[in-house]
């Protein structure tokens, strides 16, 4: 019965939100006060029923009711719990439902906490929300019901994918799915203030702590499948440009940029038609994501689901949605106001400067990744578009808004001088000078981009403290110690991947066991290599003891990787092994045994590779205090008369 | 300066920027974009020496031969009716076997060897390279063992 429950909860939500929307559509034509009554309780009804067909969901996979074909496509009987309950978002039905879910909860939460926006607006919000929600509710019902029973019922399921058999999994996605589904209350909210005609600072003071809450998840969403992807497939790397990643990065720059704009159309009032456009971006680059993801167009471990028609399902919904939205922006942009004028050496100035690199890095993304797909679909050309040239392309931007973030906090509205920003960045400039000087002298043999690169962060770490100076710190808003934080885990996150990337060491050797070998500061040596055992695997495992090379006291950790046979698919995975110091880490990886007995060992030492994953959780917490900043009511008050100090 | 005006000047330097922008990725997809070749158009077309591509097919079997060193293979890739020798360094990944689909990212070398610098196997019996779905490799009966299981 449960998945009936679910199914009908599923039905029910979609039946609330065509209702939702249609009482939305007779408020916005007779203004009778009457309607508003019914529009928040069916919003948040809306939104519990869905929780409610998720929860229902999570039970039968917990259960392991075989007869739901999800369920036994997807899981085992001998799956570890956590497993299972990750196993509900493990695939494709499961993850849209997840998904859905969150929107419809996003549509909850404004009608539950959002106060700022006038009384039309507010309902214009709702309905395009509505609207939103009913066309992915379409999608589940008719193309993807994750409830559909199966009979007769097999006795064990055919489990799910080891890679996704971790811990990673568990959080991984839902954090990601609340920052993509959360930009949805971004886009409703400039599309219901296109409808209602108001489009000032109080709409993005209203937009403000929604898309930051958005942007909060994405950014830790993101840095989580970094490091899935870093130690569970054994490879070394941190990012590799796959198309699915590249579909999570997308939003999260769109986002990224939309806060920076929406801090000046709620403070100055000016750039609003951009920081329209960039709130319809930010929610077209995650449905985009969806559709590269969910359509199986990119094949790779994301794509559970080869199924043309569910693509040309979210693709059509893409389509209406943005074209839908853009659409309205052509006819009502005439209608915006002009914002209000700046200098271009000034705050505004410089964030316009942060845009406009934003989304040429955007732009870069976008056609690397798209383009193998025109290519062969309209040129029948096999092309593969990889890291050389996402690199390549989008560093020089990188580059240059960090150099752009060492001024730009720094400088006041409207407008400024050249002098006095000069005075205030010459710090961190000649630190970065120094370091460079320093390094071409100590390390003579490193490219000049890795010098470059963790010069920049460097000067960074100290010009993200540079807005705090001259400042009353108690008085000091806590957006201010948000932007300061994030901007400061900026430059550790770049530090990290500049280090990573210039300073990796490899080793990559056939050994015997009781072979000693030295990588970096370390000594390593293959102590044994023995068989052991899971849940729902045997594994071979080497025992490596590693100690440092200059330290007699003897201390000696291990690494123990794996080969992992596992069972329900049966499926071998290696499972990389970790050392963690505050500098860096040493990742081995143990390969196969070679006809002479000796054992393929591969070894890196990884410097500051952690402070990448460390500096995005920094950005995160940076937001979440300005967050804090932004709903506190005390403090409200005061930045009202005040904004953003 | 007219709030008009200031509109207008963002936005030329905004389309300006993306200029900027699409005129670097443009240049960069030419020299980057790796194209995608099998054996056999390897065979057919002259490809640059060190220049980076990717090449797709099937590890022939009985291919697979350790070097001395114990952790560099060689092995040839085929399709249909052409052949290619591969040189790889490195841990090779878990579903790497003969008689298996397989999509090697690197470049040729003088002798005509293909050297790569990463290769990728199915991920799992559901997987399989997007190059690869469409590729005759003639060998059907183990075509439909190995790749489309």
């Amino acid at each position: 019965m449960t998945a009936e429950a679910g199914l009908i909860a599923l039905w029910l939500a979609a039946a609330l939100a065509l209702l939702q929307f249609t009482v939305s559509c007779f408020y916005m034509r007779t203004e009778d006060e009457n309607l508003l009554k019914i529009i928040n309780p069916i919003a948040i009804v809306q939104g519990l029923l869905c929780l409610l067909s998720f929860a229902m969901l999570t039970l039968l996979f917990l259960d392991t009711d075989l007869s739901v074909l999800l369920v036994a496509q997807n899981s085992h009987i001998d799956k570890p719990w956590i497993f299972k309950l990750a196993g509900t978002w493990g695939n494709h039905e499961g993850s849209m439902l997840l998904w859905v879910s969150i929107l419809a909860l996003s549509g909850a939460a404004i009608a539950l906490f959002e106060k700022r926006l006038d009384q039309k607006t507010f309902t214009a919000t709702l309905m395009v929300q509505a609207f939103v929600s009913f066309g992915f509710y379409a999608f589940l019902l008719f193309s993807s019901n994750p409830f559909e029973r199966l009979n007769p019922a097999p006795r064990e399921g055919s489990g799910l994918n080891p890679l996704l058999q971790d811990i990673g999994l568990a959080f991984h996605p839902p954090t990601l799915y609340f920052g993509y589904v959360g930009l949805s209350i971004a886009f409703s909210v400039a599309v219901g203030g296109l409808i209602s005609g108001t489009i000032n600072s109080a709409l993005a003071r209203a937009m403000r702590p929604w898309a930051l809450l958005a942007w909060i998840f994405l950014t830790l969403g993101i840095a989580a499948g970094s490091y899935w992807a870093y130690y569970e497939l054994g490879w070394g790397g941190w990012w590799f440009w796959d198309p699915v990643e590249n579909a999570s990065l997308m939003p999260w720059i769109a986002a990224t940029a939309l806060l920076h704009s929406i801090a000046v159309m709620a403070t100055r009032d000016a750039l609003r038609s951009w920081t329209i456009i960039l709130a319809l971006v930010g929610f077209a680059m995650s449905m985009a994501g969806t559709f590269l993801v969910r359509s199986g167009i990119l094949t790779s471990v994301h794509a559970f689901a080869v199924d043309p028609e569910r693509g040309a399902f979210i693709l059509a919904l893409m389509v209406i949605n943005v074209a839908g939205a853009l659409l309205l922006y052509a006819l009502r942009i005439n209608q915006v106001r002009q914002g209000k004028v700046f200098n271009l050496l000034s705050r505004e100035g410089a964030i316009v400067g942060n845009n406009i690199l934003l989304v040429s890095i955007l732009a870069i993304v976008f056609v690397g990744t798209l383009f193998p797909l025109f290519a062969e679909a309209f040129a029948d050309q096999k092309i593969s578009v990889g890291p050389p040239y996402f690199n390549k392309a989008t560093i020089p931007f990188i580059f240059l808004l960090m150099i752009l973030l060492w001024a730009g906090p720094l400088l006041r509205w409207r407008q400024d001088n050249a002098e006095r920003i000069g005075k205030k960045v010459i710090t961190s400039s000649i630190t970065a000078i120094v370091f460079i000087i320093i390094m071409a002298v100590v390390l003579p043999d490193t490219p000049i981009f890795s010098m470059l690169a963790i010069a920049l962060s460097i000067g960074l770490a100290i010009a993200s403290f540079m807005p705090l100076m001259g400042r009353k710190l108690r008085r000091t808003p806590l957006p201010i110690y948000g932007m300061v934080i994030a901007h400061f885990g900026i430059a550790i996150c770049a530090f990290g991947m500049a280090a990573e990337s210039g300073f990796s060491k490899q080793l990559l050797k056939s050994v015997d066991i009781g072979d000693s070998e030295v990588i970096a500061d370390f000594n390593v040596k293959l102590k044994n290599v023995v068989p052991t055992i899971g849940d729902n695997w045997v594994a071979t495992q080497a025992i490596i003891e590693v100690s440092d090379k200059d330290d007699r006291a003897d201390e000696v950790e291990m690494l123990q990787p794996e080969q992992r046979l596992f069972f329900n698919p049966n499926q071998e995975t290696s499972e990389a092994a970790l050392m963690t110091r505050w500098n860096g880490q040493l990742y081995a990886v143990l390969g196969k045994q070679n006809a002479d007995g000796k054992w393929q060992l591969r070894i890196w030492w990884k410097p500051f590779v952690t402070w990448i994953w460390y500096g995005a959780v920094i950005i995160a917490l940076g937001g979440l205090i300005a967050l804090i900043g932004r709903t506190n009511r005390r403090r409200k008050k005061h930045e009202e008369a005040n904004p953003w100090a | 300066m007219k709030p008009k005006h200031q509109r207008l000047l963002l936005a030329v330097i905004a389309v300006i920027g993306l200029l900027v922008a699409s005129l670097i990725a443009i240049n960069a997809l030419s020299d980057e974009a790796s194209y995608f070749y099998t054996p056999a158009t390897l065979n057919d077309q002259e490809v640059e020496i060190g220049k980076a591509i990717r090449l797709g097919g099937m590890v022939k079997q009985g291919s697979i031969q350790s070097a001395k060193d114990g952790v560099t293979i060689n092995f040839i890739v085929q399709d249909k009716d052409q052949e290619q020798l591969v040189r790889y360094t490195g841990v090779t990944p878990n579903l790497f076997v003969e008689g298996s689909g397989v999509v090697a990212d690197g470049r040729l070398d003088k002798d005509g060897i293909f050297i790569a610098d990463n290769l990728l196997a199915k991920h799992d019996e559901n997987y399989v390279p997007r190059e690869l779905q469409d590729i005759d490799m003639g060998n059907s009966q183990a075509l439909e063992k190995s790749v489309i299981q």
